[in-house]
Order: C-alpha cells, then structure tokens, then sequence
C-alpha cells in the first residue's frame, strides 16, 4: 500500500507532467530539427512561431466561444486548431517567400540563415505582441479533468489521488497522432521521402529531379503544423504568454541537439529526455520517499534537488554532457 | 572577402545552428557563347560534346576545342595525367562548365543551353565522384529516389537493377551509407540506372575502391552497356579502363591528344610512353 | 578617400539624430541616448571581435553583461556586517566543495579504464558531492539570508571603488566564458551557439535565485557612483552660480552635468577599447585571426591552433561585454537581474553588429549608437505613427485604443524589419569590413 501510494505521487506529480511538456516540447523540437535537417539552419524564430500558432487558435477559440460553439468536454481550442495551423502556415511561407528564397537563391551559407532568422524573431515576436499583447490569455475550456483527485482516491480508495487533466490527455494523444502520422509520411511517401533525400545530398536529390522549391515548401507547412501543434498544447496546459513561448527555445533546442540535430526519431527522445529531466531534478521528492523508505528513515526536509527557477539550467546540463560524450546527439546519421 | 557576401559565414562551423555537409557545391554552368558555336556536327555518334571550350564560372579555359562522343552501345573512356581536365569534359558534356564555345548534342538534339537537371530528363545518367548516394536512406530509397521523375511503374527497373547487382537486393532495407566502398558505388550506379537513362555517365567510379573491387565494378559497367546503354566513363585507371573501352580519349591540358579504340590506345607507343608507363 | 567622407557622413548623421532628439525632445533624453548608446557600442565592440574576426557565434551576451552588473555590485557595494561570520564562510566552502566534485568527477572520468566501474565510481562522486555541497551550502545560504533580509540578506560587497567593478567585470565575464569555451569549442564541431544560449539563462536564473549573492529579483539598489550626485550638485553654491551663468536651473543643470561626466567617463572606456580593438586587428595576431576565419583548414595546416586561438578570441570578446555590462548597472545604480532579457541583451547586440558592419570596430561602434538610438525613439514614433492612423477613427473604438495601446510593441518589430533590410540589400552592413 506504501508503495502504491508513493507511485500514485510520484506518477501525480512527475510522470504525468512530465509526459505532458515532454510531448510538447518534442514537437516543438520535431519543428526544429526539420528546419535545420532540410533547410540546413537552427530556427531562432522557432519559439515565435509557435507563438503566433496559437495567438491564432487563442483568437479564433474567442470567436467560437462567443458564438457559443463548444466541443463539450473537449476544450474549444481543438477545434480552432486547423484555423491557427492555417494561419501559422500562411505566415511562415509568406516569410520564406519574402524573405529566406532569396538566400536560397543567393545559395547564401546556412549561417547567414540563422542570423536571418534572428531578424525574422523580432518581427514575429512583435507581430504577435502587437496584436495580442504580451500577458497571459485564458482559452481553455471544456472538462478540467479526465480524472479527479477524488474520483481517484473513492475508486482506488488510496491516501493519495491523482489527477489527469484533461489537457494532458489531450497532449499525449495529439502528439502520437502527430509523430504517427509524421513518421509514415516521412518514411512511406514520395514527397517525404524526397525530403529527406534532399536534406541527405541537395546535389544528388536535384539531379535525381526532386525540386527543391516543393521540398521547403512541404518542410515549411510541416514546421507550421507542428508549431502549432505544439503550442496550443503548451498554452492549454499551461498558458499563453508570447514571453514564455520565446523562453522554449532553449528548451526545444536542447532537447533536438540532445537527440541529435535532423534526427526527427532524436527530437523525439531528446524531448523526453529534457522534460523528466526537468522535472525529476526540481520535484520535491519528500512525499514519494515518505511513502518509499520504510519508518524512520523518512526524510525531514524537502529533497529538492533544484529550485523550479533552475529548469532551464537542468536543459543545459543534459545538453553539456550529452554532447561532451556523444557530439552528435543520441540518435546520428538518420537525417530527416 | 571577395565575392558574394551572403556566402560568407566567417569560418563559422558552428553545428548548433547549421547542418554540416550536404549543402549544395553543384554550380551549373551558363553557356555563355563569346566566340559563336562552332557547328562540326556529323550526326553519327549519340552524344557528343563537341569542340567543347570552357571553364568555372569566370575563371581561365580549362578546355579547349575539345571533342567527346559517345556511339550506341559503346563504352567510351576518357583518360589523362593528373590535371588533364578529364572530369572537367564530363561535366561540360553534363551541363556543369561554362562552354563558351562548343556543343553539346544527346541523339541529334542540341542540348547544350539546358540545365544539369534537364540533361537529367532528357535521358542523361551522371554518377558523380562522391557524395553520389544518399547516405542516410535504405538501398531502396536510394533506387526509387533515383526514379523520381518517373510517374509511371518502375518495379521492374528495380528488379533490373537488382538482377545487375545482386548484392544491393540482400541489403535493400539497409541505410546506403554501411555499405562497403564497391558497394556504395553498385548503390549510385543502381540510382542513375532507375531513369532508364538513354546515356550513363560515370565520373571515376572506381576511385578509392581495392584493386579486386575494382575488377568487379568493371565486370558490372561491362554488364550495364551490355544491356544497351552507352557509357561515357572518366578513369584513373587507364590500363584496365581501356581495356574494356571501345572508343579512348586521351586529354591532355583540356585538350584532345589520343582518340582512337581501346586496343589502338593500348597499342600506340606515344600513349604507352607518355603516361601508361611504358 | 570616399570611404572616409561616408564613414564621417554616418557618424554625424547619428550625431545629428542625438542633437536634433536634444533640440526637440529635451536634453535630458539626448544624454541618456548617448550614455546608453555609448554602453551599446562598446557591447557590440565585443561581440564584433568574436563574430567579425573570428566567425564564433555568441548569442549569450546577456549573460555576459549581467556578470559584469554582478560584478559592480559586489565591488562596490559595502559589506553586509555580519554575512560572512554567519554564513559566508559556509558558502565559499560550498562552493569550492562542488567545485572539487566536478573536479575529481572528471579525474576519474580521465583516470579510469572505460568501462561499468568508471561510470559507477563517476556517477558515486558527482552523487556524493552533491549532497555533501548542499550539506554545506544550504546552512550558509539560510544564515546570510536571514541578516535583515528587508534591507540585505546577502554577503554584501567589498566597498570599493565602483570604477573598479568595470575591469573586474570583465575579468568575471572572462571567466566564465573560459570555462564556457573550453567544453564548447573544439568539440568534433563547435557547440558554442547553444552553450552560450543556455549559459545565459543560467546565469539570470542563478542571479535571480541565489539572494545571498545579490539579493535575487529583491534587486540591489543605490549603488555608489563614480560621479556627484544631484542633491550634492544643487547643494553647491559654486555649481549653482556657474548653471545660473549658463541660464539653467539648478535642478536640470545638475542632471545634464552628472549624464555629462558618465557620458565622458564612458567615452574613454569606449575609446580605450576601440584603439586595442583597431591595434588588434592590425596586428599579426589579428592577421592570424581573420586567416584562420577565411580559410580553416589552410590555418591548421600552417600549424596554428585554431581551438586556442577561437578561445581567446571568445573570452576577449566576452570580457569586453562583461565591461559595459559593469558600465550599464554603474549608470543605472541599481541591479535588477528581472530586466534581463535576451531579446534587449543578446540579440538587439547582434543586430547593432550585424547593421554597424561585421569585422568592422567602426562599424559596430555606428550601429550600437544608431540601434540604439532607433530602439529608443521608435516608440515615440511608433505611438505618432499609431495616432495618426487612427485619428479619423471614432474616439473609444476598440481598435483605436487597441492600436495606440499596442504601438509599444512597434520597436520589436521595427528593428525586424531593420536587420532584414540591411542583411538583404547591404549584407556586409553599413561600413563593410576592407
């Protein structure tokens, strides 16, 4: 019974959450990684883009909600999906349009990308300030959870409850539809295959006549999806605050170097890995071992390792180790 | 910090923010025609780069007046000393150089103002040197990559393929890039096979092979044109690639010194001196 | 010749924009532009010197310049009576207790035979270490905090000179970015960009935490300055009469006097730097720099290290950054790691060096006063630009107070649309490198 209750907490407080940002942050990585496996740069507008996904399924949920179009139990934002990833979409190709084929033209070195991108996040990050602001927005609704604390302890009859929010459910779900679907597409059709051929050898994938214009365009529409994707679960869960989205970054970055950058399987892992990393350091583990270790040997204080302040420092500590003994990451030589 | 300046990265080699390698180092060359189009097309032969005189981008002639052709079912060699400008004629008949002046004519058409790409379509196989498979994708992939422009059923190419190279059969769901040298170069052959190209254009496809692998390429290129594609090969290894040839070009300085079949090759004591070493 | 009257007629075009901010707005702000925008050339001065000489890609200058706003807060600010009996002590050796942990980890990560034992043995110490620094750490931690926590709660600093904090800001700033280069440089590639990324967050998180150092979010105000304070100024009878000479009231004749002298105070650090930098750049040393960025290879051919020769750079430049972070928190007087943010600190630094000029001193001195100058003004500009549009829209519309109230968020974008527009159609910046 001791030790139940310890998994009950342990599951409540660590697996569960950790599931839930580890999902998100592998589609933001999954993003990341396509981008710099295909178009050969790291994204610094990665975070903002994801922002303005979801500024996107933030206000077309507004929209439904006032129109009074609901989902039931499922939060309305699910259906505002499509819409937002339509928007991220039409923005990001209008950005490729107007600002990155020129560089591909130009055959302009993946570095001067990456700084173009910089100028790219500013512009993002102020589109989406100025037309949502920079606080906090509320836009989930729908059932809070799937199980309740007291629904679980009446059923299991338990000391400890555990709770999964809806949106969690949620964030598991969608991210194994996406990363399904991805996965097939990648390895099972033509188009996606000739994406990772092109971002294998760009010389033989052009003489094999894969054009490569398509090439980024399905990259770029992938990355909108994702982002998207990944950011309205991230603002459901959590919330939505432009700030917080740029702060992913390094986070996402992390988690797609640890898996091995271009590595879609890697980000994947890479996202786990920083996620429950993330949280097993800054949790507060004196319940679990309460219920764990046998009488007297209970601990008195905390067993923090880290204050929650430290999370981004526990990304970068993965980060450091992992490429101090694997320079390419978990997963290398399987590029997108 | 000449040149174009959205090429410049500084030295970066930062792998956090860039991918390394697999960028495109392909430069396909403008005909620009300065001293008019010297037309000593005979018709004869299949493809033909013909009076080719060229170079990279701005940069001095490499070639000059130089004449490649391949007929229907042949296998043709170029061969040279080192700088001689061998696997720079094959990429002027592939669309790579700049010919200034010069043509090029694939079945009695005028190619010479079409892109790499294009040549591609028109029926030009080209395996190039290095970097000539796709590393990170099954056997498989590698193939039906190669086939990309087709729309229609190309399984049984592939089964062509196969039955050329046994071995890429076996290791069909394996990544490309664990294979063994001699076998990556079945895998980029195999590749440029799959368009059904009406000419294959190897640029030293024995290079950095062992000798025995070699041998056994050579019995597989021997193989390809047999099944009727012409074969237009550049190759370090003169004797053994002139052995099989049946047609030679000898290129020194980027211009034409030998031409003549295989055996008058072997045979003529010019080019047995000069550089088969004796 | 040419070259010269641009670089001179770029010069006093933003000279001209600081006066003209001077004859319209106030004096006052025509200070502080220039104050900040002395700061901002000198930041962008040492990322220059990574980016523009030696291609490394450092987009942690954030971190940089909070250690060096670190720096000047435990420079000059005064001793915290009782922190160190209390508990400093404790800290230090903490400190160094988890400092020897990683140290021994890795002994024995080089030491040991490859196998389960090392892994087992490295993984017993860094465990093992852990506890044992916080054993010892925490104690201290609790006991400096809780010295009158309203007003301190941390160890205080050393009480000397604050001009002082400025060198040993960069020597800070120096050392961490050595300990920074040596895991990130020189790996199989570089990993700099993401190491420094994440360096820079640590070291806000680690300023914003740990109190005992300098008070956390709780902020260090009221730092000592180089320079007179107002209240002094306006208290002088010999200052007053000299303003009253030039018709100015005591009260605005004392703010321009104190933002004159960090303005001149500043001008020396800035053309101290410039000159090394310049000196730096023509020398063989420099030489040897931009050889190694134009062509790698041939440099390691020639038997020069490149890996040591990045490190330098990396921590030169960082250094630098560490100094005018010192100067910024000098001239605010205050510390408040909340204010650190990537997109002010670490890129708006690249776009002054990407718009300035990279591999040009010069170029990045122009952009870091034009940048900044524009992030200040685009605001203002923003909000005319905002009312103008609006001004035919019916008072209290929802969009009319939605626009003015977001033309705040106008510089973000503004400086977007700036560095896009530079990188498109003038790539080597405003004065190219020669």
């Amino acid at each position: 019974m001791e030790l139940l209750n310890a998994f009950v907490v342990l599951s409540n407080f660590v697996l569960i959450p950790a599931i839930a940002y580890g999902s998100q942050l592998a589609l933001g990585a999954l993003g990341v990684t396509l981008i710099y496996g295909i178009l050969r740069f790291s994204n610094f507008a990665h975070g903002d883009t994801m922002a303005f996904g979801t500024m996107v399924v933030v206000l077309v949920t507004w929209l439904f909600q006032s129109w009074g179009i609901n989902l039931g139990p499922l939060p309305t934002a699910l259906l505002a999906l499509p819409f937002g990833i339509a928007g991220c979409a039409a923005l990001v190709l209008l950005t490729d349009r107007m600002v990155y084929r020129f560089y591909r033209v130009q055959k302009a070195k993946p570095v001067i990308l990456v700084i173009v991108s910089m100028g790219v996040m500013f512009i993002m990050n102020g589109l989406v300030r100025f037309i949502i602001g920079p606080d906090d927005q509320q836009f989930a609704d729908g059932e809070r959870f799937i199980v309740s604390v007291r629904t679980f302890k009446k059923l299991t009859g338990l000391d400890e409850g555990l709770a999964i929010r809806t949106t969690q459910g949620i964030t598991v779900v969608t991210a194994v539809i996406v990363v399904a679907v991805l996965f097939w597409f990648l390895n099972r059709t033509r188009t996606g295959k000739s994406m990772r051929a092109y971002s294998d050898n760009e010389d033989l994938a052009l003489l094999s006549g894969i054009n490569p214009e398509r090439v980024v365009l399905y990259t770029w529409l992938i990355v909108a999806a994702l982002a998207t994707v990944a950011g309205t679960l991230y603002g459901l869960d959590k919330t939505f605050k432009p700030f917080t989205f740029f702060q992913l970054l390094l986070p996402i970055f992390a988690a797609a170097i640890v898996g091995g950058l271009g590595s879609p399987l890697g980000a994947i892992a890479g996202g786990f890995v920083i996620a429950f990393s993330e949280v097993t350091v800054t949790y507060a583990w004196k319940k679990v071992l309460g219920y764990a270790l046998p009488e007297g040997l209970e601990p008195t204080g905390l067993v923090q390792l880290l204050s929650t302040d430290y999370k981004f420092a526990v990304s970068f500590v993965i980060l450091l180790v992992v490429l101090l003994f694997r320079p390419t990451g978990l997963f290398k030589g399987k590029s997108v | 910090m000449s040149g174009n300046p959205y090429q410049d990265d500084r030295g970066n080699n930062d792998a956090s923010i860039t991918k390394p390698g697999g960028q495109s180092r392909m430069t396909p060359g403008t005909s620009t025609q300065t001293g008019g189009r010297k037309e000593q097309h005979t018709g004869d032969a299949f493809l033909i780069g013909d009076s080719m005189t060229g170079g990279y981008g701005k940069g001095p002639d490499i070639l000059h007046d130089c004449t490649i052709a391949v007929n229907k079912g042949e296998i043709a060699v170029i061969v040279g000393p080192n700088g001689a400008g061998k696997s720079t004629a094959m990429k002027a008949v592939f669309g790579m150089l700049d010919v200034r002046s010069g043509s090029v004519w694939l079945d009695g058409e005028d190619i010479t103002d079409l892109s790499p790409q294009d040549r591609v379509g028109r029926g030009m196989g080209f395996v190039p040197q290095t970097q000539n498979i796709f590393t990170s994708l099954t056997v498989e992939e590698n193939l039906e990559m190669g086939a990309f422009i087709r729309r229609d059923d190309f399984s049984d190419t592939m089964a062509q393929v196969y039955e050329l190279f046994p071995i890429l059969k076996d290791k069909r769901k394996q990544a490309a890039g664990e294979l063994s040298g001699g076998q990556r170069q079945q895998v980029a052959v195999g590749r440029a096979l799959m368009t059904k190209p009406k000419v294959l254009l190897l640029d030293e496809p024995t290079a950095g092979v062992s000798p025995i692998v070699m041998d056994e390429l050579f019995d597989r290129i021997i193989e390809v044109a047999r099944t009727g594609i012409p074969i237009l090969m550049v190759e370090q290894n003169a004797r053994q690639a002139l052995e099989i040839a049946d047609k030679g070009y000898v290129l020194v300085q980027g211009a034409n010194a030998h031409t003549g079949t295989g055996k008058e090759l072997l045979a003529d004591a010019d080019v047995r001196k000069s550089f088969l070493g004796g | 010749m040419s070259d010269t009257v641009k670089k001179f007629g770029l010069f006093a075009g933003v000279g001209a924009l600081i006066l003209l901010t001077g004859v319209l707005q106030s004096w006052n702000s025509a200070l502080l532009i220039l104050n900040m925008g002395l700061i901002s050339a000198v930041m962008a001065l040492g990322v220059n010197l990574q980016w523009g000489f030696a291609g490394l890609f450092n987009v942690g200058v954030m971190g940089f310049v909070a250690l060096g706003g670190l720096a000047t807060v435990l420079v000059s600010t005064d001793p915290v009576p009782g922190a160190w009996s209390s508990g400093g002590v404790r800290i230090v050796l903490g400190l160094i207790l988890g400092a020897a942990t990683v140290v021994l980890a890795a002994l024995a990560h080089r030491r040991m035979a490859k196998g389960k034992t090392r892994a087992v043995v490295v993984l017993a110490i860094l465990v093992v270490g852990f506890f044992l620094y916080r054993g010892v750490f925490d104690p201290g931690v609790a006991g400096v905090e809780a010295i009158n926590p309203a007003a301190a709660g941390n160890l205080g600093g050393l009480g000397l000179p604050v001009l002082l904090a400025w060198p040993v800001g960069g020597v800070l700033a120096a050392g961490v970015a050595w300990i920074i280069g040596k895991t990130a440089l020189g790996l199989r590639s570089d990993y700099l960009a993401i190491a420094t990324l994440g360096i820079a967050e640590i070291i806000i998180a680690v300023m914003k935490n740990e109190d005992w150092l300098a008070r956390g979010v709780k902020n260090v105000i009221g730092l000592p300055r180089p320079v007179p304070y107002e209240v002094d100024l306006q208290a002088s009878s010999a200052f007053v009469e000299r303003a009253a000479g030039l018709g100015l009231d005591p009260t605005t004749a004392s703010t321009l006097w104190v933002k004159l002298l960090y303005a001149g105070l500043f001008t020396v650090v800035l053309l101290i730097l410039l000159w090394m930098a310049q000196r730096a750049l023509h020398s063989p040393w420099g030489r040897m720099m931009r050889a190694i960025r134009d062509n790698e290879v041939a440099a390691e051919a020639m038997g020069k290290d490149v890996t040591r020769r990045h490190l330098q750079v990396f921590i030169l430049g960082s250094a630098v950054c560490g100094i005018a972070g010192a100067m910024m928190t000098t001239l605010d007087g205050q510390l408040t790691p909340g204010t650190y943010q990537p997109l002010r600190f670490t890129f708006l630094i690249w776009v002054m060096v990407i718009v300035g000029g990279s591999g040009n001193n010069l170029g990045a001195v122009l952009g870091g006063f034009l940048i900044w100058f524009l992030w200040v003004q685009v605001e203002p500009m923003g909000l005319w630009l905002m009312q103008t549009i609006t001004s035919n829209m019916a008072d209290g519309s929802a969009l009319k107070s939605h626009l003015i109230d977001s033309a705040a968020h106008m510089r973000l974008l503004t400086m977007g649309v700036i560095l896009l527009l530079v990188l498109r159609f003038s790539p080597r910046g405003l004065i190219p490198e020669k």
